[in-house]
């Protein structure tokens, strides 16, 4: 016999999870738009149920087309499984709560999404989580604000806006010396561009609603468990090792083993919090996937050719991307994302406040808008929207001016988007 | 359960279920370099359906204490000890694969405790490819690569897992990732040394399931015709669009076929 191989990454973003339909022959994944469905007796019911028998019983928890999308990210991520989630927050959040309850505390990089700032500085405490920030360019910061009670270690792959490389492999180190996992919010980079398990880390997420889908047109979320975390060489983590009243006593690492974590998100997170996504969603995110190699390329690709035109543009102050070489983690870049370093950078423009509103008012290709990884390209003033809810020193600490711009870049015309670009940055600076 | 076994700390998974006298007793033996937990959905159901439920770890696998055994012969004794160590006079073996080999053993030489065998993914001989054989000994990842690839149908590579949101590729590699440097190595040492099968078969007395597959690469249908020949009181099971790892890619009907065998 030749020696094996996987299918590859541009095959398994078309096919992954997905089998013909075997009653229709359906080519396309199904839109399985059904609540619930039919047990073929109450024997198979009860097995449905108590977790004897594969199956779905209700949307919430389980449904075919989302189990195509769920198997699709995790062959592309090569994880062990994924739920899909409401949001990429929704995703977060059931991470968190699957892990750990009130008296923990996470340890998380300071440069964040908005969102998951609001949720870790002012939420979760309310709910008794805490969290201590800490800047991802420090690795050994994450390992110095560790405490007893810590359950998990998170970042963002390229931290939102400064884009902030993430060492992946040196924090997940840090994190596997204290036993505790590391999860990646990998949004910006897509598994095209960056596939975090394989680099160390155990956990991951991405907003589904951004490059995944690509098309701006859905909101959605995907956890994703590697697999490789060991549960069970410490008592941190009961809700995995210890018998769970909420389902027969099931000590879910015991019977599930690699699958431990993400099983228990959807017996109990899925199942109690209900943050589940539509089936229309999860087909729409697949349509997206299909074409995410030929996408990712092309906003790569796109991108370069921006930071370089604005990277001489006289009105521009400094640019912001990973790639260039006075970016504090261009080498780090070079080593974690040789695709490139995805399609949302950020620049300073000259004239602080008020030249910024002039130039995003003056755009016509780019949507003023609080989203990324569309299709179409993006414009945002991060101080006044995204991260609009922290004070000057949180939004110095994350590396934010107030006159900084953030472009998610397209598929258009690179030509085209640069005319407008230029457009507007002379209209900047009247 | 933890109990101990030759003097060795052995893990069993029962379903969460304490073992009840006056239940009939079913024994699941795993493959080469896995654990229990193969046999999760099969063995959840008969907990769960008036048995008792031993989903061993074999010694140095999962849970259990090491060393790991060195042939399918002490593995059948180990099998044979675990019944005595619990005090269970008779029960029905079932066993995938390498654990399908050491299953037939057992009912060969221990036949006073056997009930009924059931045999899935068995050829005899089982010989494993040299070339897995070299990446075992060298602990080498293209060893849980080959058995990953070669064990499973070749469309269940694209996925359609019965279990919703699992990556079926990802779930048989994870759980060889986990087994200890040199354990899988020794087991398929194990089944390429193990030349006894035929002679085991006609010592059978209870009823025997084989249940094959027909998409096996590793212990294709045909391979297991010379055993099934030897054996007496016989019912054999293809089945179709499956390959050897039928327990993650056919897990209902293996459910099926044990639940009207064992019944």
């Amino acid at each position: 016999m030749a020696t094996p191989r996987y299918p590859r990454f541009d095959t398994l973003s078309l096919h992954a999870g997905q089998k013909p339909d075997p009653i229709t022959g359906a080519r396309a994944v199904p839109i399985f738009q059904t609540a619930s469905y039919v047990f073929r007796d109450t024997d198979h019911a009860a097995a449905v149920f108590n977790g004897e028998r594969a199956g779905h019983v209700y949307s919430r928890i389980t449904n075919p087309t989302n189990a195509v999308l769920e198997e699709r990210i995790a062959a592309l991520e090569g994880g062990i499984g994924a739920i899909a989630t409401a949001s990429g927050q929704a995703a977060m959040h059931l991470a968190i709560s699957t892990l750990m309850g009130a008296g923990s505390h996470v340890v998380s990089s300071r440069s964040l999404y908005g969102g998951s700032h609001n949720l870790l500085s002012y939420t979760l405490p309310r709910f008794g989580i805490e969290t201590s920030f800490v800047d991802p360019r420090d690795a050994e910061a994450f390992g110095a604000a560790l405490r007893p009670n810590t359950r998990l270690v998170f970042a963002e792959i390229l931290g939102n806006p400064g884009l902030e490389v993430l060492d992946v492999p040196a924090v997940a180190d840090i994190a596997h010396r204290a036993g505790l996992p590391l999860m990646i919010d990998s949004t910006f980079a897509t598994p095209y561009l960056f596939k975090p398990f394989d680099h160390g880390a155990d956990l991951l997420f991405h907003s589904a609603t951004k490059f995944l889908s690509g098309h701006g047109t859905v909101i959605g979320g995907l956890l994703v468990d590697s697999g490789r975390f060991e549960w069970t060489d410490s008592d941190k983590f009961p809700t995995l090792t210890e018998p769970y009243a909420g389902f027969h006593d099931l000590v879910f690492a015991e019977e599930y083993g690699p699958a431990a974590f993400i099983t228990r998100a959807r017996k109990e997170g899925a199942r109690d919090f209900g943050a589940c996504m539509s089936a229309t969603t999860a087909f729409q995110i697949l349509q997206g996937i299909e074409t995410l190699p030929l996408r990712m390329r092309h906003h790569v690709d796109n991108t370069r050719k921006l930071v370089a035109y604005l990277n001489a543009h006289p009105a521009v102050e400094s640019v912001i991307y990973p790639e260039l070489p006075d970016h504090p983690d261009h080498a780090l870049a070079e080593r974690l994302l040789p695709r490139g370093a995805g399609a949302v950078f950020s620049f300073n423009l000259a004239g602080g406040r008020e030249a910024g509103r002039r130039f995003i008012e003056s755009l016509q290709l780019f949507s003023h808008l609080a989203n990324v990884g569309d299709a179409k390209s993006l414009v945002i003033h991060p101080a006044s929207t995204t991260h609009h809810r922290m004070d000057a020193d949180a939004l110095r600490a994350a590396g934010i001016s107030e006159g900084m711009i953030r472009l998610s870049v397209g598929l258009e015309d690179p030509e085209d988007l640069m005319e407008d670009l230029e457009r507007a940055l002379r209209e900047s600076q009247k | 359960m933890r109990i101990s076994v030759d003097n060795k700390r052995v893990y069993a998974y029962t379903g969460s279920r304490a073992l009840t006298p006056d239940q009939e007793t079913v024994v699941f033996v795993h493959g080469a370099g896995l654990d229990h937990s193969v046999w999760l959905l099969q063995s959840r159901y008969f907990a769960h359906h008036g048995r008792n439920v031993l989903a061993v770890d074999l010694p140095e696998h999962g849970q259990s204490e090491g060393p790991a055994l060195p042939d399918i012969e002490t593995m059948a004794a180990w099998v044979k000890n675990l019944l005595v160590a619990l005090d269970i006079q008779r029960a029905s073996v079932v066993g995938h694969s390498m654990g399908a080999l050491v299953a037939l053993e057992t009912g060969a030489k221990a036949s006073e405790r056997v009930e009924r065998l059931a045999l899935l993914g068995i050829s005899a001989p089982m010989p494993v490819n040299d070339a897995l054989l070299q990446a075992a000994r060298a602990n080498d990842h293209q060893a849980y690569d080959m058995i990953n690839l070669w064990g499973h149908n070749r469309s269940v590579q694209l996925g359609g897992n019965p279990v919703p949101g699992l990556w079926m590729s990802a779930q048989t590699l994870r759980l060889l990732e986990r087994s200890r440097p040199g354990v899988l190595y020794r087991d398929l040492r194990a089944c390429t040394a193990y030349q006894r099968g035929l002679e085991s078969a006609q010592q059978l007395q209870g009823p025997v399931l084989i249940l094959l597959a027909r998409q096996d690469r590793m212990t294709p249908p045909v391979a297991a015709e010379p055993l099934i020949r030897r054996i007496r009181d016989k019912q054999r099971i293809v089945l179709e669009n499956c390959g050897h790892q039928m327990l993650s890619e056919k897990p209902d009907s293996v459910l099926d076929a044990l639940k009207d065998f064992l019944s």
